[in-house]
């Protein structure tokens, strides 16, 4: 029996879930709050935003006696996650987190964070990469670790934030796991708008979070171990292979958690990895991760009112990613369109990250859904309700005519964005001599 | 599991090392070049540190070298850390280990926290780190940078602390141009000392002087706070010499005025050895083509080259206010400083 097993087992589920309060907080406090009950023991900041908030929260909470850690404000973010891979080797709970082209800068501190197997947490409060510089929300940021080990979510709400930083140093500390988690968040969306959040009660928190202990490999003079020696062709592929069973075992962890937390906290029951909207007969389908859940959900209301069946999901966990869950949302959808907040310049179809990932999902069925990609919402630019039916439309149309490979949509962007003198290389809007 | 029992009596410290123990924590199962200085001052350090001791260390020779192959030579708790981290690595290991004792969560001791670094590491790369660690006066680490002046695992390349007009393999001598490294070495923990009044210990040392390095090495680990300590270690590889000149040449570099021995303990600037004895005038500094002229990597100076050297080893002796530290030539309340 796991640690974590013998902490929530056989514990009776709570009366009552009225335990802890309501409060309306951004989603910046949302995970401080999570940070505080979950007692937390050293963080490291650097100034980027927006998920700078989130820091200034925490350590106006230890000024203030509410928290006890050490809060450090580091030189850079390259020693910001240094700092709290080294923590978290030392068995210290750790939290580190960024944005934009500031998690890019600490790169090479987050791949070794994932290697050593560390479950330090990390907030991304999504933002447009530089340049030009843009403090509006995109993908890429956080997007750039998922090949390397990092257990990746998308949250939607104030609410989810708290919850999922729960869950993720319950996943991440996991024996079976121990991989580091970063948490995504629509910068200024989410980071920055207040809304109702149910803050639970540090009993509750402790006891569904159990302590973390790095067993054998913690950093301590009573265990006098040499931690990442240098090696080569000799080990290399084995210490890879050890980290994609990491990852494959989360797949079971999160399950398992999720069913803890539905029991302990009393929230609606959810599938610990996708969140699928009026999917049950739906004909067409949108798919997005993050905030544009919230407008996908509208959309599919007003669509739904109208006659049409049409569903929305949300993708929360993008690592490990929920494949067997698309599949088994989408096998009997016509058409599908995924929104990305996000690009991958030169990749198939010149679409964004999430289209590639859900359409080698889908790639085994044997019967295929139109998989139309669109790219939306970059640097912060708002995305509608209205470029959600548009959006919509088009998956329709381009699935009544049979369209295999739909060329990739470029939604709300500004010109004649399917004019093909893009493809060849020119700005039409220039060329006709207008506004640039 | 539990420390194994000392068998040796711990450090009698009052600044002066009288009883060294036998033991070894940093031992075989390392593949260091034959007359390597540095893996010397890691065996010093780790003798002179203690069981109760965490080290981390970034990517250089002292990784490379010495954890090849999934083996070590480490008998104390040993991290790998990225290359320009030492300072980071510090900050957080000696950060949680303060969260975890005010807690309950780990028994409250003494834990001296290290983190090496080397010219590249420390002096280049990771300045940043080192400047951050100086200034954060709630954690108790050491920093030890270990110059062997290249970037010498990864075949010789010229870092900041590369003396100036070396060989490198970035840097070579060639038909046009006789000298292509043109930067003058850096003096890390002078620019430390200098800019983090708040930093307790910063010290230069030199691998030939064992003594004076584990003496330094007790000192910044007694002290509350951050410190530093900076060793100059010959290296045969990247210096192009026999490698039983290696401990000649640590202590001719010091007889030259090159190297340094100095300490500063809590704003008292101190010279040690052979170095104060030239401080005060009691020993003349040996000419430096002794020691250039040893070395492969100066073999292509012109006797101009040698000249210039040695007129900026002269100017650092007899002009400036603190020799061979801190380049102030005078300040503005007149000369000052230790000769008056």
């Amino acid at each position: 029996m796991t640690a974590t097993e013998q902490a929530t087992s056989g514990t009776p589920a709570p009366a009552g879930h009225e335990a802890g309060h309501e409060e309306i907080i951004t989603g910046c406090d949302a995970v401080a709050q999570a940070l505080r009950l979950l007692d937390v023991d050293v963080l490291a900041g650097y100034p980027i935003r927006p998920y700078d908030s989130v820091m200034s929260a925490v350590s106006k909470m230890i000024a203030n006696g509410q928290m006890d850690a050490e809060f450090i404000v580091a030189e850079s973010e390259h020693s910001q996650f240094e700092i709290g891979k080294h923590a978290s080797l030392v068995g210290a709970r750790a939290f580190i987190g960024s944005a934009g082209v500031g998690w890019m800068y600490g790169m090479e501190a987050l791949v070794v964070t994932a290697s050593l197997r560390l479950p330090v947490i990390a907030l991304v409060g999504n933002r447009a990469l530089d340049d030009p510089g843009a403090f509006g929300v995109e993908h890429n940021d956080a997007l750039m670790v998922r090949d390397t080990g990092w257990l990746l979510y998308w949250v939607e709400s104030a609410q989810e934030a708290l919850d999922t930083t729960l869950l993720a140093y319950r996943v991440a500390e996991d024996k079976r796991v121990m991989l580091p988690c970063a948490l995504s968040m629509d910068g200024a969306f989410l980071t920055h708008s207040q809304h109702i959040v149910r803050v639970p009660d540090e009993e509750r928190v402790s006891r569904f979070v159990p302590p973390y202990d790095l067993g054998d490999r913690r950093f301590h003079p009573d265990n006098p171990v040499s931690i990442a020696p240098q090696f080569n062709e000799d080990w290399v592929m084995e210490a890879r292979r050890q980290s994609d069973a990491a990852m494959r075992r989360a797949r079971t962890v999160i399950g398992e958690a999720t069913a803890d937390f539905q029991r302990l906290f009393g929230r609606e029951p959810e599938d610990p990895f996708v969140d699928a909207y009026r999917m049950e007969d739906a004909e067409y389908a949108l798919i997005g991760m993050g905030t544009v859940g919230m407008v996908g959900k509208v959309a599919v209301d007003r669509m739904r009112a109208a006659g049409k069946k049409v569903g929305f999901v949300r993708v929360k966990w993008f690592r490990p990613f929920p494949r067997p869950e698309l599949r088994a949302l989408l096998r009997n959808v016509k058409g599908v369109g995924i929104v990305d907040r996000d690009y991958s310049f030169g990749s198939s179809s010149h679409a964004g990250v999430l289209y590639t990932e859900v359409t080698a999902a889908l790639y085994p069925e044997p019967r295929r859904p139109v998989v139309a990609p669109f790219i939306a919402g970059l640097g912060g630019r708002e995305v509608s309700v209205e470029n959600m039916l548009e959006m919509e439309d088009s998956v329709e149309r381009v699935t009544a005519a049979g369209e295999l490979d739909p060329t990739c949509q470029w939604i709300g962007v500004r010109g004649p964005a399917t004019d093909p003198r893009y493809e060849q290389g020119e700005n039409p809007r220039t060329a006709e001599g207008g506004a640039r | 599991m539990a420390a194994p029992e000392l068998t040796v009596p711990d450090l009698e410290i009052n600044r002066r090392i009288t009883i060294l123990p036998l033991q070894e924590y940093y031992t075989s199962g390392h593949r260091t070049c034959q007359g390597c200085e540095s893996a010397l001052v890691m065996r010093y350090m780790a003798k002179v540190a203690g069981p109760r001791t965490l080290v981390t260390g970034t990517t250089g020779c002292m990784y490379v070298a010495n954890t090849s192959y999934n083996s070590t030579p480490w008998s104390l708790p040993w991290a790998h850390t990225q290359l320009g981290s030492s300072g980071s690595s510090a900050i957080g290991t000696s950060a949680a280990l303060k969260a975890l004792m005010r807690k309950g969560k780990i028994p409250d001791e003494r834990i001296n926290v290290i983190a090496f670094c080397s010219d590249g590491g420390g002096g280049d790369m990771g300045l940043a780190t080192l400047s951050a660690a100086m200034q954060d006066t709630r954690y108790n680490l050491l920093i030890l940078l270990y110059d062997n002046e290249s970037y010498a695992n990864t075949d010789i390349q010229a870092s900041g602390m590369t003396p100036w007009g070396a060989v490198t393999a970035f840097t070579p001598s060639g038909k046009r141009q006789r000298i292509t490294h043109h930067r003058w070495k850096k003096n890390v923990p002078a620019l430390l000392m200098a800019g983090h009044p708040t930093g307790r210990y910063f010290a230069n040392t030199s691998s030939g002087f064992g003594m004076d390095l584990m003496e330094k090495v007790r000192t910044a680990l007694d002290m509350d706070g951050p410190t530093f300590v900076q060793t100059h270690d010959p290296c045969p590889k990247g210096w192009d010499y026999d490698p039983r000149m290696s401990h000649e040449l640590a202590v001719m570099a010091v007889e030259c005025g090159i190297t340094v021995l100095w300490d500063c303990l809590e704003g008292e600037l101190r010279y040690q050895g052979i170095s104060r004895q030239q401080v005060e005038g009691k020993l003349r500094r040996r000419p430096v083509a002794d020691y250039l002229r040893r070395q492969g990597r100066f073999a292509h100076f012109a006797d101009e080259d040698i000249d210039f050297f040695q007129s900026r080893i002269d100017e650092m002796w007899e002009d400036w206010i603190l020799p061979g530290v801190l380049r102030v030539n005078q300040t503005p309340f007149g000369p000052g400083g230790s000769r008056g």
